[in-house]
């Protein structure tokens, strides 16, 4: 039977904790810049301009059909070249963290945009109508009626959404990049004690997201109307 | 952006000389295909099983299911995937651990991938027909105990085949996501798709033709799905019954 050796955790610490701010950080920009960009995606889907409506759905399809894993890697392909191309940086330079942030806000923008579409157009049409029987513009509308209504609808669905995002930002393995779970692998791997540091992010995993999905529970018995 | 296209690259013949890379990009198809469908039987079965679970009046067997589904929904699968394939054969008695360990790398790559991606999914699933179990009206289980079914049968022959049809729209976005999800087999160094894209790059040092070829390979996955899934919701449609939405 395994003999199971957990003391090399102890000393690990620092690097597992840094490796989560890392982590930390991707889910947030991911986050803020994948809802920022989802709600123009959605708004140019439904706001009844062809040319605009195809563009963002073509967007949106094209990055629901490709997997993460692709999408990291072809963003580690392009920005470093941009990046060469346009701030004159040198082929020294680690863009692995660029890349992954513009990857996984650009990708997350996708799925936000589902959400906040459907989010949308869960606002009863009466709403705009009213809005615009007051005289509000289509931007006035859409920011000060049919957008808080439909992000307090809608905010448990993004919460999760970020449950996700925090979870697959593990993917970042693939350009070697030490985010938690690659600080856990490497450390599990330089001590030749992978099966403990395995178990031990699996866990970790395991209690922050489940405590956060208890949470968006609640939030959402709160908050419905 | 200086950069020579050679869309060629993918007939020449690759450093072992048997086959092009075009043959390396088909085989990858091969293996995502294989380890998907696997992967997707196993999660249709053990999903629908444990969604039933969380609907019967047990509270043992309901909590069970409801355990399962909140481990394996609150692991990043990577980490499962590694857990599969590094930490599962350690664990096991020593014997079977070595035999498991001294057996071809691309078999136990694609078990652990194959048990990883079905459990995974299997916990999605059982979401989803619990879902559609808990969306039909009270009257239709009552109905069913009140002609004298036992609950399996009730299940079997009435419960079941209505909830998925109601659920088959959600179900096939979880069957696009095993596709997209088999990618990170890559991970572990399964030849699939993905990684036959990346050891292009490699050997050829023409990443975007490589990875143009790979991506489109996924979309026209995506495609043929939709379009069959959509071919299985006509077939399973049930004259004047309300469907999905």
């Amino acid at each position: 039977m395994y003999e199971f050796d957990w003391t090399s955790i102890p000393g690990a610490l620092p690097i597992l904790g840094s490796g989560m701010l890392m982590t930390l950080r991707l889910t947030l920009v991911a986050m803020v810049v994948g809802i920022l960009w989802g709600t123009l995606l959605a708004l140019a889907r439904l706001s009844g301009n062809r040319m605009l409506g195809w563009l963002a759905a073509g967007y949106v399809n094209l990055f629901r059909a490709v997997p993460l894993v692709m999408v990291i890697l072809w963003f580690y392909l392009i920005v470093p070249t941009l990046l060469k191309d346009w701030a004159g940086l040198g082929a020294g330079t680690d863009i692995r963290m660029a890349s992954a942030l513009v990857a996984f806000a650009l990708f997350e923008s996708a799925y936000y945009s589902e959400i906040i579409r459907a989010g949308v157009r869960s606002v009863p049409r009466g709403q705009v109508n009213a809005a615009q029987a007051l005289g509000m513009a289509y931007t006035q509308t859409m920011r000060l009626v049919v957008l808080p209504q439909a992000f307090r609808n809608m905010l448990p669905l993004l919460l999760t959404q970020a449950i996700i995002l925090f979870q697959d930002t593990s993917l970042v393995y693939v350009i070697g990049l030490a985010d938690f779970f690659g600080a856990a692998y490497k450390v599990g791997d330089r001590d030749g004690r992978l099966v403990e540091l395995l178990l031990f992010s699996g866990a970790v995993y395991f209690v922050l997201c489940f405590g956060a999905s208890l949470l968006v529970r609640r939030l959402q018995k709160r908050i419905a109307v | 952006m200086s950069y020579s296209w050679n869309w060629g690259v993918f007939l020449s013949p690759t450093p072992s000389g048997s086959g092009t890379y075009l043959g390396w990009l088909l085989q990858g198809l091969e293996w995502t295909l294989l380890l998907s469908l696997g992967a997707w039987v196993i999660a249709f079965v053990l999903g629908s099983l444990l969604g039933v679970l969380r609907t019967v009046p047990n509270r043992w067997l309901a909590g069970l299911a409801a355990g399962y589904v909140e481990a394996f929904r609150n692991v990043p699968l990577l980490v499962q995937l590694f857990s599969w394939y590094f930490v599962l054969p350690e664990l096991l008695p020593r014997g079977l651990g070595d035999a498991i360990k001294q057996s071809d790398p691309l078999i136990q790559q694609f078990i652990a991938a194959l048990l990883c991606l079905g459990c995974f999914t299997a916990a999605r699933v059982c979401e989803q027909v619990r879902a559609g179990l808990q969306s039909l009206p009270r009257g239709q289980k009552n109905a069913a105990l009140a002609i004298g079914l036992t609950l399996p049968q009730a299940y079997r022959y009435v419960l079941l085949p209505l909830a998925m049809r109601i659920v088959l729209p959600p179900l096939t976005s979880e069957f696009l996501n095993v596709f997209k999800n088999s990618a990170v087999a890559s991970t572990i160094g399964l030849i699939e798709l993905s990684r036959q894209g990346q050891q292009l790059v490699d050997y050829t040092a023409q990443p975007y033709e490589a990875f143009i070829a790979v991506t489109l390979l996924y979309v026209l996955i995506n495609v043929c799905v939709m379009f069959g899934m959509r071919w299985v919701e006509r077939r399973a449609r049930l004259p004047g019954h309300r469907e999905g939405q």
